[in-house]
């Protein structure tokens, strides 16, 4: 496998290029260690962190935003999203508060909340 | 007329640091007007994550971060007068506002502006076309979505790719509308890399860099946009033009500092920031007026509009105190490279000083120099460099001695 991606970790931006099979990759093009284990991690495990809103069951003007605690797996972005769009909140609720116990590994919490 | 030490005009997060800073250096008597229901400014829309890295060490979202700032105001019990639109200030520092209780005067020891920024409109573009429902700001569309629960359309082109379209592309993405294309004018974006990856490859974005819309279709509401390639003069090239079916259109094409209580002051204005002219304390040409934040220059990061804001904070509390913020001056310009330096003046030679800047066009190596006259001061190398993110360099007070009345900061290309 040859693929080729740009390192987010700081701004310089390098252009990196992973090649290799399951367990054992190897990176080219990063100016530092970041790079690489960047590298590894999006080309074995991607994670990213999901916010959203929900809606307030008994307020029909305030939306609720909300976000998985820890980042959980990318291909898993759109079945959160799914599951955050059946999902209702009753006010009062305060940022902190935790929505969810685990969806795809990760508690979700409210980022803002409703009075 | 109610007397304050200080007050600050807008809630938002450079408003919030401003007065927490101007009360810990000793000002009590400070307060904050926001015109909106709840202080927190743009930040309670941004629902995504990626604020407080910088500064808080932690990523947190929008809402999150506003949180922190709004707790420390509250742990002092400094007041926020919320619906509170402030309509004029005068040069001798009488700020009117009208609120819910109607017209109030406030006369402050120092007015701190942090009003923030308004995002360019459709008509300041000249796009041809018809005017159907669907075409949105891309900061109307966020709150829309993420305030008020709405959905704004179902096919979704962008036009600008700065950090706010990429955001948008990849929350309209989300929410299951299709995001057909994202069209930049520049041959580059001006987001961050992250954004470009995490909201565009992620969701199989494109980016048609040199590109604009050309004409907008559709009676009621928009049918579709025509995409062109643009030429050097940003001209659209008619064979390249190309129609792409779609329901909204989102415009992300740049914000503009909300500064007409400030020129309507008599507050000396860069044309280039769209913002004051100030010294290090963030200090208007108008002394006792400061500025920080969006008002003063287009931020990318909050963590930075917070550090500005912090400054502005006590340097108006300094001021108020009578202590005299020195007046040597040196000014500060761009040269070869660079689109603009703040602060555009340094009256105080006997700290550190930071100057920021952003560069003109995205370079790879190059080294940043600052001169005064034939005097190199320093110089500093940089791996890559892009109008999107700003840069920073600190002068010493031995730096600053050495420089005579004017410094410039400029791009040496590296091989
Ligand atoms: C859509 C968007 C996405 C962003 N994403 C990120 C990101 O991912 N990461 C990041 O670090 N930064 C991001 N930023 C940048 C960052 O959020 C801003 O730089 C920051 O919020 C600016 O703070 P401010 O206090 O200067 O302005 P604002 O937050 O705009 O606050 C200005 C306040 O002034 C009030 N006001 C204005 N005029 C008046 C008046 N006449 N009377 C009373 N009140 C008034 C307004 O109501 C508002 O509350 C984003 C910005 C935008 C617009
Ligand atoms: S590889 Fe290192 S230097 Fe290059 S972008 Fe990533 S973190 Fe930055």
């Amino acid at each position: 496998m040859t693929r080729e991606l740009t390192c987010i970790i700081c701004p310089k931006g390098c252009r990196l290029c992973v090649e290799g099979g399951d367990n054992r990759l190897t990176v080219r093009g990063n100016a530092c260690p970041r790079g690489e284990q960047y590298a590894i991690a999006e080309c074995t495990n991607p994670l990213r962190t999901v916010t959203a809103v929900l809606r307030v069951s008994n307020r029909c003007d305030t939306m609720v935003c909300v976000k998985t605690e820890s980042p959980v797996p990318k291909a898993a972005m759109f079945a959160v999203m799914e599951r955050l769009h059946q999902t209702t909140v009753t006010a009062p609720v305060s940022i902190g508060d935790i929505v969810m116990d685990d969806l795809f590994g990760s508690r979700i919490v409210v980022t803002k909340g409703a009075i | 007329m109610m007397h304050y030490d200080i007050v600050v005009v807008g809630g938002g997060p450079a408003g919030m640091a401003a007065a927490v800073a101007a009360y810990d250096a000793g000002c009590t008597r400070v307060v904050i007007l926001d015109r909106e229901p709840q202080p927190g400014g743009i930040l309670m829309q941004c629902i995504h994550n990626g604020f407080g890295l910088h500064k808080l060490g932690r990523e947190l979202t929008g809402p999150e971060y506003a949180d922190i700032y709004a707790q420390e105001v509250a742990r002092r019990a400094i007041p926020v007068l919320t619906e509170t639109t402030v309509t004029n200030i005068t040069p001798d520092r009488v700020v009117t506002a009208q609120s819910r209780h109607g017209i109030v005067k406030l006369q402050a020891g120092a007015v701190i502006l942090a009003m923030g920024c308004r995002e360019r409109s459709r008509g300041a573009l000249r796009i041809c076309g018809t005017r159907p429902a669907g075409i949105y700001s891309a900061g109307t569309a966020q709150k829309l979505i993420n305030c008020m629960g709405y959905h704004v359309g179902k096919r979704v082109v962008i036009l600008g790719s700065g950090d706010i379209g990429l955001i948008m592309a990849r929350r309209m993405t989300l929410e299951g509308a299709k995001v057909e294309a994202v069209c930049e004018v520049m041959p580059y974006s001006g987001g961050l890399t992250r954004n470009l990856v995490q909201c565009l490859e992620d969701f199989d974005i494109p980016l048609y860099l040199n590109t604009t819309v050309a004409e907008v279709h559709g009676q009621k509401r928009l049918e579709g946009v025509t995409i062109a390639q643009v030429d050097g003069q940003r001209r659209p090239i008619p064979e390249t033009r190309r129609f792409i079916p779609c329901d909204t259109l989102l415009l992300s094409v740049g914000l503009i500092p909300e500064n007409e209580l400030t020129r309507a002051a008599g507050v000396p204005m860069d044309p280039i920031t769209g913002g004051a002219l100030v010294d290090e304390h963030c200090q208007t040409q108008i002394p006792g007026i400061f500025a920080c934040g969006n008002v003063l220059q287009v931020h990318d990061l909050v963590d930075y509009v917070s550090e500005e804001a912090e400054r502005a904070g006590a340097g108006a509390a300094a001021f108020v105190r009578g202590s005299a913020l020195l007046n040597t001056s040196i000014n500060t310009q761009p040269g070869n490279g660079v689109r603009y330096v703040l602060p555009q003046t340094i009256t105080d030679t006997t700290r550190d000083v930071s100057l920021f800047f952003r560069v003109s066009h995205p370079m790879g190596k190059v080294r940043c120099t600052v001169r005064s006259g034939a005097d190199l001061l320093t110089a500093l190398p940089r791996p890559r460099v892009a109008p999107g993110e700003m840069e920073r360099i600190t002068l010493s007070p031995d730096l600053l001695r050495r420089a005579g009345d004017t410094i410039t900061i400029e791009l040496e290309e590296l091989p």
